[in-house]
């Protein structure tokens, strides 16, 4: 059994009467591959806002490599290597992806802050930006303003963005969303050959893509875990598939 | 119009793109070297053109924070203001050397800034604007209230600047006003030119692109806008400086809303974002004024509201934004 990197123990969060989070804890160890499914509304993105530290739990904590990182903020959090992509694209639309991942390279690098120094001296940044575009198949738009970018290159480019703060973990909310479905097949394809030592939890509401690239899934519902397992066993739990056939989906 | 063929499978190509986008350009270079042809062509408008060259320092730097970081303000003069009274009064007080003026002015404006930041970078929107308003508001009437020291409503008086370098001694003519105004501005503007062209200046135009990113980038994006604010308040002090040297007087109307407000539509006018529209900027509005002011010595604004609305409209991008478009370069 690998390490585990990153928990959360008991996490609690309510927006007025309304339990978004209800004592929520799963252990990710390294190099996982697991899947957060749940019908709409039971709390996926609430649970990676918290984790990432855009919400805050009114209880619980989360740890990551063994350090309690409940109170610190989002940046403190990515520059310890927990990093997230957006379910809506979260981008720069008037910078290029070069420019954009070569920013993401020098934040993590703390090259940042250096306004005395031309962006072309930080060689060894744009070079590593470079290889983490072409590694996403995004080499040939590199130079191309994002928002010219056609939409499923602009998803690749928010886990390339990801990539360049080299996490440990890394929580992707619905990198396929709004992608037809023979890219998004792709588009996994792609998430698929990301290194092994990357943690990854992702949600993802096609069950075939699920089933095909999570070694576990974890099913939230109503903002709490109802079944951790792996993929043979959560399709086989009728409590599962009541709750996706309740929803009127295909389990 | 971005070409995209170079950094095509070879890492190379993406150095040469980035090289390509801080290159200087045939058109830089012949600005500048037009900035020379008042000495020649106008020598009788020197004063003016100085007045300009004052003016488009002070513009770059409210682009710096408005045009590239994207922090509104409706309170620069501020800045401009504290850097015009430590100059004037250092020389005031015994001391009218021009280059430790501008020097001094810079450190009383660039750490009255990084105080203020504090504040700036925990507000946004409407907050934000009426923020850098309200502190302009306090600086004015402060300069006003403390009488003793700056002279009040009759002004700071008695400024001597010495020869600069020793050397050139403040011309009735305006010669050594505008070359030394020049050269300041040139040196801003290249101190300005390098901090965009840099990874910090592209962190800026992140903040500005897309703010909610920057934290899960892992940036302390508050910490660049500190920085940047910080040394924007600096320049506009060195531009303050520049003005109390010249005319040898500070009024309490460098501190005014009319010029924090002034600036923000130069800026809008030239352009944001390109630290030459910040530039062109300033010319128009200057010579507009002192164009309309002698036809029409009052309601010369009523001309300014018009050309500001006619650039908003069909010009989203500023006047230099509006050229930029009709000369479309192609590059092998």
């Amino acid at each position: 059994m690998s390490p585990i990197v990153l928990t959360t123990d008991g996490l609690c969060k309510r927006f007025g009467s309304l339990e978004v989070a209800r004592d929520v804890s799963i252990a990710l160890p390294r190099g996982a591959r697991h899947a957060l499914i749940g019908p709409n509304g039971a709390g996926k993105t609430t649970l990676i806002n918290l984790i990432t530290g855009q919400l805050r739990p009114d209880a619980g904590r989360i740890t990551l490599g063994g350090v309690d990182v409940t109170a610190m903020p989002v940046a403190a959090r990515v520059r310890r290597g927990l990093t997230r992509t957006f379910q809506i694209n979260t981008l720069f639309p008037d910078l290029t992806p070069l420019e954009a991942v070569t920013l993401a390279v020098c934040e993590r690098e703390g090259k940042a802050g250096q306004f005395w120094r031309g962006l072309t001296g930080h060689r060894a940044a744009i070079d590593e930006a470079f290889d983490i575009l072409a590694q996403l198949r995004l080499a040939d738009v590199a130079t191309r303003l994002t928002r010219h970018l056609p939409y499923g290159q602009q998803r690749l480019l928010e886990i390339a963005l990801a990539l360049a703060t080299r996490p440990s973990v890394l929580l992707l909310d619905e990198p396929a969303a709004g992608v037809p479905k023979d890219e998004s097949a792709m588009l996994f394809n792609v998430i698929a050959a990301l290194p092994q030592d990357i943690t990854i939890l992702f949600i993802e509401h096609d069950m075939s893509i699920v089933f095909t690239f999570a070694s576990r899934i974890i099913v939230l519902v109503a903002g709490a875990v109802l079944i951790e397992a792996a993929p043979d066993v959560v399709s086989g739990d009728p409590r599962v598939r009541e709750v996706y056939l309740g929803q009127a989906h295909g389990a | 119009m971005v070409d995209t063929t170079l950094a095509r499978h070879h890492p190379d190509g993406a150095h040469t793109w980035l090289k390509r986008q801080s290159r200087w350009s045939v058109f830089e270079i012949a600005f500048w070297l037009a900035t020379l042809l008042p000495f020649f062509l106008f020598p009788t408008y020197l004063t003016l053109a100085s007045q300009i060259a004052i003016a488009a320092l002070f513009a770059i730097s409210v682009d710096l924070i408005l045009g590239y970081a994207g922090i509104v303000t409706l309170g620069h003069a501020m800045f401009f203001g504290l850097g015009a009274y430590s100059a004037g009064l250092i020389s005031v007080h015994g001391w009218g050397e021009p280059l430790t003026g501008l020097a001094f002015a810079a450190a009383f404006a660039g750490l009255v800034g990084f105080i203020v930041s504090f504040l700036i970078v925990r507000v946004q929107h409407l907050a934000l604007i009426m923020i850098t308003l309200g502190l302009g508001l306090l600086t004015y009437e402060l300069a006003n209230a403390l009488t003793w020291l700056t002279g009040g409503t009759d002004g700071l008086r008695g400024i001597r600047t010495w020869p600069i370098f020793n050397q050139f001694r403040f011309d009735l003519w305006g010669y050594t006003a505008y070359s030394y105004a020049l050269a300041v501005l040139f040196l801003g503007f290249l101190a300005s030119r390098r901090i965009v062209n840099s990874s910090f200046g592209l962190a800026l135009r992140g903040i500005r692109e897309n703010v909610r990113r920057m934290p899960a980038i892992g940036s302390d994006h508050r910490r660049h806008l500190q920085t940047i604010y910080t040394i924007s308040a600096a320049i506009a002090g060195i531009a303050g400086a520049l003005l109390a040297q010249t005319t040898n007087v500070v009024a309490l109307d460098a501190l005014s809303f009319n010029r924090s407000a002034d600036v923000v539509v130069m800026l809008i006018l030239g352009g944001t974002g390109r630290l030459y529209g910040a530039i062109l900027g300033s010319i128009i509005f200057l010579v507009a004024r002192d164009q309309l002011a002698g036809v029409n010595p009052q309601y010369w604004y009523f001309w300014i509201g018009l050309l500001l609305m006619f650039v908003v409209l069909f010009m989203p991008k500023g006047i230099l934004g509006g050229l930029a478009r009709l000369v479309v370069r192609r590059e092998p």
